[in-house]
């Protein structure tokens, strides 16, 4: 039996970058707004204190604030033929969990999408033919143009304090920036980071090849800075625990540092920690959502109801309760009907390791998330495909994160694991190893999706979502073709030796890859191909709107924050000036 | 509250069995801010063993001093305190996979890709696989124990687990091979010897200084002022550092 609440003009799920954005936007107009949150509230000072935050083992480790798989997890399977079974450890990415979610441990690197990213299909169709992409890729064109979204990408790094080097402001090129970015309307809040002694050796090497360096933009901030809505970041102080870990400088842009607490002066705003929320409920009549059902930590039942609902989550969380509500028409890859769970996709990493001497100090613990320099010269369409049979790209970037010794101690091909030997070649390599890296697109498949596990349940009983995906020939083809150029990159920078790693199927749940899960409640224009208009409102509840990764057709060969961020104020956006004005509309006419 | 409680909250896991005052929180109107509210990592308390039993210290002392040798580099696994830091780590969350997904079924064919799969928690594969290499040590060396063979012999021994040529008896795949058990103890050997020393190993952060690493200071601006120059301050770890302790400049 559930309790039923009294009803609220807006129930957020999830209390992390989009959530927190949505809740303090809408109560600043003075709705009534409730975020419920599964995990606990996490502050700087109580949960990321400097005397407690560099501990490598607890939190890169163990995983300490991240999403604990015995409350949920999903399950995976490289294929339709496969059994599918439950992650039972996170590996290969690392959801958050509690306020701030994965904004709170993130890396901070903060991109704009290219403009042809929005229209991928129309124009790869447009320029190389129609019949340039495979009959199994299922890739789409977003229902939003890149120029639609560039106010709110300006707004999201303004509140975020993006630290970078504009290469296009307004059509006129930048020196120093990236000159492939789209148009900008205005330059990054705050100035790049220093460069280490690694991001001064690529940047030279990259140049004397032609290509285009230019600083990674980043959420750990080089300067003081405040934000519009008042709050002030300190500058970055190259720590080496950035990913994996919450900042105690507040240095790096989160909800913590950016959002909440502006958020938690609104009296009309109430946030619900340890409450999970297992259903999105809906009206009689099927055709509206009325509020969510949740869960406290001691297993009592709530039923909050609402006149909006906004899903917030991480991205497959997102799909999951939208899947566990019924909300939508659950997609069938052998019938191809339906939507829920269609086109996810992920991202294709790989690169190549340098080996140099031991008078080259690149000194990797002075490292931050987001230091790096990079090139976007084989990233998107900024390079001629047509010869090339592949769809996508990858931005090359070399990065001084952090030098953490349980996880970051290199030694040479051939080194045993254990013993004098493995002993002497780590005490001689450390410190003296450099990546060139790259983050690549991943498209979209008919049969790579998201639907629910029918065999293994959470905690409470709901089906496990479960991950039908596998890397596939056209983004290992990509993906080969742009660490080649990585090796040609390294090589002048002068290592006594490289180690070149193509990426190679099958997926593996184990090695960290990346948490950057998108797609399966896409955006589209028409319902046929997505779950939410370009609004991001749903096609099924007009009073339900999506955030998040999930919104993603086919993910880019670039980290999604700053899209899904841009995405939220965009979704904001239309929620103040037209669905507010006659509550209940669809905003875009199925 | 003692720190073990508020991890109990905070994974929201424990529900259910009993009625725990860790109801959802609400909070509305401020900053849910306490004073000097923070969560400490576990001290790993020397003295004692909290899940280890004297023969399994024994072995794994004798184990951990193989896979780190002393040397001119550092002190041995061993000296390090590596067989500390397993044991407190088995008496904790991580010995008993508390915070992973472990509801049945569990597949009797796993895929390479599918990661954990093996319904035995950390500290039953230390139980069972130290039990397994000791009934192999007394079967094949004339009822010895794997400390009392001679270093070369652990040493082949151990390259023998870590390649699969040695079967110890009873380990069988998916729950737990031979190589599954020695990829398990070299993997926590040296998360010890490389985590902080508040775990219980890394002694003095010996492994730090083997390697330069300089710890958690937590602020490396001068680096960045000076990059490729060679650093030369000494560690500090989440404890500070022994020249911090009263002691004269």
């Amino acid at each position: 039996m559930s309790t039923r609440l009294p009803k609220k003009d807006v129930v957020v799920v999830g209390l992390g970058w989009t959530g927190s954005i949505m809740a303090y936007e809408l109560s600043k107009m003075g709705l009534d707004v409730v975020a419920i949150e599964r995990g606990p509230w996490r502050d700087t000072a109580s949960d990321y204190n400097i005397a407690t935050a560099p501990d490598e083992l607890r939190y890169a480790v163990r995983q300490d604030i991240f999403l604990r798989p015995a409350q949920t997890t999903d399950t995976a399977r490289n294929s339709m033929s496969q059994t599918a079974l439950p992650i039972r450890k996170f590996g290969s990415y690392l959801p958050g969990n509690g306020v701030g979610g994965a904004g709170v441990h993130w890396n901070g690197h903060s991109w704009r999408f290219f403009p042809s990213d929005f229209n991928l299909r129309s124009h790869y169709e447009e320029r190389y033919g129609k019949n340039f992409i495979p009959d199994d890729m299922t890739i789409q064109d977003y229902p939003v143009t890149y120029d639609e979204l560039e106010p709110h990408y300006d707004f999201f790094e303004k509140v975020m304090g993006i630290s970078g080097k504009a290469g296009n402001i307004k059509g006129v090129i930048q020196d120093g920036g990236n000159p492939f970015e789209g148009w900008r309307s205005d330059e990054y809040p705050t100035k790049p980071l220093k460069p280490n002694l690694a991001q001064i050796k690529f940047e030279k090497a990259a140049k004397e090849l032609g290509l285009h360096p230019f600083p990674l933009p980043s959420a750990n901030i080089s300067e003081a800075y405040t934000n519009p809505y008042g709050l002030r970041l300190a500058p970055c102080t190259y720590c080496g625990f950035c990913e994996w870990f919450g900042c105690a400088n507040y240095s790096k842009s989160s909800p913590q540092t950016c959002v909440l607490p502006a958020l938690m002066r609104h009296t009309n705003f109430e946030a619900r920690t340890l409450c999970e929320v297992t259903r999105i409920n809906k009206t009689r009549d099927g055709k509206m959502a009325s509020g969510v059902t949740y869960v406290d930590a001691a297993g009592r039942e709530f039923e909050q109801p609402a006149d909006i609902v906004l899903v917030c989550a991480y991205a497959t969380f997102n799909v999951r309760l939208l899947m566990l509500s019924q909300l939508g028409t659950q997609y069938d890859p052998v019938s191809n009907t339906g939507t829920l769970g269609r086109n996810y996709a992920y991202q294709t990493n790989a690169g190549v390791l340098g080996y140099f001497d031991k008078d080259t100090h690149f000194n990797p613990f002075a490292g931050a998330g987001s230091q790096g320099m990079m090139a976007d010269d084989y990233n998107g369409d900024n390079f001629d495909h047509a010869e090339l049979g592949f769809v996508g790209g990858a931005n090359i970037n070399c990065n001084t994160p952090h030098g953490r010794p349980i996880s970051a101690r290199p030694t040479p091909p051939g080194t045993p694991r254990w013993g004098s030997e493995w002993k002497k070649a780590t005490a001689e390599t450390y410190g003296h190893t450099q990546s060139v890296g790259t983050q690549g697109s991943s498209m979209s498949y008919r049969d790579v999706y998201l639907d629910l596990d029918p065999t293994y349940k959470d905690r409470l009983g709901n089906p496990l979502m479960r991950m039908t995906f596998d890397f596939k020939e056209n983004d290992l083809k990509m993906s080969r073709f742009v660490v080649d150029r990585c090796e040609e990159i390294m090589k002048n920078m002068g290592p006594q030796r490289m180690v070149k790693t193509y990426k190679r199927g099958p997926w593996n749940v184990v090695p960290y890859q990346t948490t950057h899960n998108t797609g399966g409640a896409v955006m589209s224009s028409t319902p046929d191909k997505g779950v939410v208009n370009r609004y991001g409102q749903h096609w099924d509840a007009p009073n339900v709107f999506v955030t998040g990764a999930c919104l993603f057709p086919q993910n880019a060969g670039y980290n999604p924050t700053n899209t899904v961020g841009a995405l939220t104020y965009w979704t904001l956006d239309a929620i103040k000036n037209q669905y507010l004005k006659n509550a209940g509309q669809a905003l875009v006419q199925a | 509250m003692p720190v073990s409680s508020r991890r109990q909250l905070l994974s929201a896991t424990a529900l259910v069995a009993f009625s725990a005052p860790a109801l959802g929180r609400s909070i509305t109107g401020r900053m849910p801010w306490k004073p000097n509210e923070a969560y400490p990592p576990e001290l790993a308390r020397p003295g004692g063993w909290y899940f280890l039993n004297p023969a399994e210290v024994a072995t794994l002392e004798a184990i951990t001093s193989r896979l780190i040798p002393a040397d001119d580099l550092s002190p041995s696994g061993k000296d390090a305190g590596c067989v500390v830091f397993i044991d407190r780590q088995l008496a904790g969350p991580y010995g008993t996979y508390e915070w992973l997904y472990m509801q049945p079924p569990f597949s009797d064919n796993p895929l390479p890709t599918q990661g954990i799969q093996s319904p035995l928690t950390p500290q039953q594969q230390y139980r069972l696989g130290l039990a397994a290499l000791a009934t192999h040590c007394r079967d094949s060396f004339g009822g010895k124990t794997f400390e009392q063979l001679a270093e070369a012999d652990q040493v082949k021994l151990l390259q023998g687990m870590e390649k699969g040529e040695v079967k110890l008896p009873g380990l069988n795949a998916p729950r737990q091979t031979t190589t599954m058990l020695f990829n398990l103890i070299l993997q926590n050997t040296m998360e010890g010897f490389f985590a902080d020393p508040v775990y219980g190993g890394n002694k003095d952060m010996c492994s730090w200084k083997m390697i330069g690493f300089p710890g958690v200071r937590y602020d490396f601006r001068d680096v960045l002022d000076n990059p490729g120059k060679p650093y030369t301050k000494p560690p500090v770890s989440i404890m500070g550092r022994p020249d911090w302790n009263g002691k004269p400049a």
